[in-house]
């Protein structure tokens, strides 16, 4: 208030009209804000994945009949490369081999990078067979699938190169200590639909893992 | 002037706000063009028109934004891309919606204030070139709303586009030329649909850069009023803020209550139902109408039987407006004291519905003469009453002041602006 207004019955109630008007700014306000955020709202979601995207997301079929042992195929799932490798025996056999699991930074799969039904010593269901999402743990680029051993360098037995920054996996996608990837390649929900046939995008009956609950992908 | 009572006042306790305006002096610029502007004391709601369109705009341009994020410009694609935003998209619809119908109230409140500026001349000296920049902000958004409609690619986005782009191979010689490098193809087609895109993108920008323009030359005077006599001191003005901020706002509540009526009950209300259909080069739709807020032009385009003179009276209708300022030669503003001008003026915004509504339907048997008659009685309105009226036309005495005008009105109202500051 200014200090030339005579003190009059008007300023008895001044101090009244003050807080009415206080409490008129304040819910005014307060409406405004809630009104931007809720108008805002709609403009924010509409950047998410859209009704058609994730439908394109849904799981899909893959027929595995045609893949040869040591030989490996890569689908397209959720925009996401996955490898399905058919490993071979010796393969197998490198993936207990103590000398090369001491070189791991997590052999035993203890890092949620995989549903429980692939947290074995294959990481996967039918040991022969590995799916895993292709895409490398360090800054997301396609790993290379180089299963000749030495073709790495000495003592490689097989497995994955990234070219991008010399991350190495092995053949269950677990990654060695000494490289950029911090984690082993992480493997999508799927199940068998016959012995041929794999679905990938759905978990088998009874689990309820989600490829998002990966630590990275 | 009305803005004793916060000169010289630091602008503000915050050291942190002090220390900006120290260096980039936002908050006395703020200070200066909100709390300190000096704005007549009797605006009507017929003021409120103006931030209405400056909001509208900003509107437009956020909902164009995200749609932008979602729309493919391409033949193929345009179409159905539209159709996933209305379906796949979160809030697609809405975001759609807003947009759609933001368009018809744009014009809308656009043509209110432009003829708010025609009843009360506030296109008067000194105020000429404000009145021209509206008039250039008003073709800048027409074409940004043509190109905007054709981007659905819907029948009559298609078949608009060609009309439209049509009416360059009037002109003679190089008409045909100009056409096919607006298209740059042998019809309407991709390359049309990706310019349009990129420039419906690039114009609202450029509209915003006149709008600034606009506003400088706005704040230079000062605002017209209902009475069409200027400001003689503080006792006829009050600060902009907070009375007109909060008589904008209140104006924008009501505007928008319309405008969500509009989106959620009335979407397609304003829309035509053939564009829900996708382009057909091979066929064109039993009838072609542009959207409503050009239908006043199409019927002067129409109304022509001769194609060169039609698209020169169409154009012709906006460019009268450019002259305005010299074609009324009266010397009072406001048509309030001006008892000729007064009707004429309302025989011309009934005349401009007539054209409308003219514009709507197939130009056979009564529409023709209507429409014929519309338009010259459109020019005739500019080009004969407008100067004849202002020579013959005897005024009103005009009020002294504003102050006394309102005073007399209201003689409870507050006594001059002045004291009304106090409160700051």
């Amino acid at each position: 208030m200014t200090d030339t207004v005579q003190p009059g019955p008007a300023d008895v109630h001044s101090h009244e009209g003050e807080s009415r008007r206080d409490f008129l700014t304040l819910t005014a306000g307060a409406m405004a804000g809630i009104g931007v955020i809720c108008t805002a709202w709609p403009f924010i979601d509409s950047m998410q994945p859209a009704q058609d995207t994730l439908a394109a997301g849904a799981p899909i079929d893959v027929d595995i009949s045609k893949v040869a042992p040591g030989q490996q195929i890569v689908v397209l799932w959720r925009s996401h490369p996955v490898f399905i490798a058919h490993r071979t025996a010796d393969e197998l056999k490198t993936l207990q081999d103590p000398k090369e699991t001491a070189q791991l930074r997590d052999p035993n799969s203890e890092v949620l990078q995989q549903p429980d039904y692939a947290k074995n010593w294959h990481r996967s269901v039918k040991p022969e067979i590995l799916v895993v999402v292709g895409i490398c743990t360090h800054l997301g680029c396609i790993p290379e699938f180089q299963p000749q051993p030495g073709s790495e360098g000495p003592g490689w037995l097989g497995g994955y190169f990234c070219p991008c920054h010399g991350s190495r996996y092995d053949l269950a996608a677990r990654v060695f200590q000494g490289v950029p990837a911090p984690y082993n390649l992480p493997v999508p929900p799927h199940h068998y639909l016959n012995d041929t046939t794999i679905r990938i995008g759905e978990d088998p009956p009874n689990s309820t893992f989600d490829l998002n609950d990966v630590e990275q992908i | 002037m009305a803005n004793q009572a916060t000169h010289g006042k630091p602008v503000s306790q915050s050291k942190i706000v002090r220390w900006i305006d120290h260096r980039l002096p936002m908050f006395t610029f703020m200070q200066h063009e909100l709390n300190e502007y000096p704005t007549p004391r009797n605006l009507s709601y017929w003021w409120n028109f103006g931030s209405l369109a400056g909001i509208t705009l900003v509107i437009m341009m956020t909902t164009g934004i995200f749609l932008a994020m979602q729309y493919d410009p391409n033949v193929n694609d345009a179409f159905n891309s539209v159709e996933r935003i209305m379906r796949d998209v979160p809030w697609g619809w809405l975001i759609r919606y807003i947009h759609m119908n933001g368009a018809s109230l744009f014009f809308i409140v656009v043509y209110i204030h432009i003829f708010r500026g025609l009843y009360f001349g506030s296109y008067k000296e000194p105020r000429e070139l404000l009145w021209m920049l509206g008039v250039v902000i008003l073709l800048l958004m027409m074409a940004t709303a043509f190109m905007g409609y054709v981007l659905p690619w819907g029948q009559m986005s298609y078949w608009g586009a060609t009309v439209i782009t049509n009416l360059f191979s009037a002109f003679p010689g190089v008409g045909s030329d100009i056409v096919t490098w607006l298209w740059g193809g042998f019809a309407v087609g991709n390359p049309t649909l990706n310019r349009f895109f990129s420039l419906h993108y690039l114009l609202p920008f450029i509209i915003v850069g006149v709008v600034i323009l606009h506003l400088i030359a706005l704040h230079q005077h000062g605002s017209n009023n209902p009475l069409g006599i200027d400001r003689k001191g503080p006792q006829d003005s009050i600060p902009f803020h907070p009375y007109y901020t909060i008589k904008d706002s209140f104006g924008l509540g009501v505007f928008l209550i319309i405008y969500a009526l509009l989106v959620f009950y009335w979407p397609n209300l304003l829309g035509d139902p053939q564009n829900y259909i996708q382009a057909n080069p091979l066929q064109t739709p039993p009838e072609i109408v542009p959207e409503w807020y050009f239908l006043p032009f199409y019927a002067i385009l129409r109304s022509i039987p001769n194609k060169l003179l039609g698209v020169c009276a169409m154009f012709g209708s906006i460019i009268t407006l450019f002259l305005v300022p010299w074609l009324d030669t009266s010397r009072v503003r406001s048509a309030f004291f001006r008892p000729v001008y007064k009707w004429v003026f309302w025989v011309l915004v009934f005349d401009c519905l007539v054209l409308g509504w003219v514009g709507a339907h197939r130009p056979e048997g009564i529409y023709v003469i209507e429409g014929r008659l519309a338009t010259i009685y459109f020019y005739l309105h500019f080009y004969i009453l407008m100067p004849l009226i202002g020579i013959f036309e005897r005024p009103l005495p005009l009020p002294t002041s504003i102050a006394e005008a309102v005073l007399k009105k209201h003689p409870a109202a507050p006594a001059p602006a002045s004291a009304a500051m106090g409160r700051h």
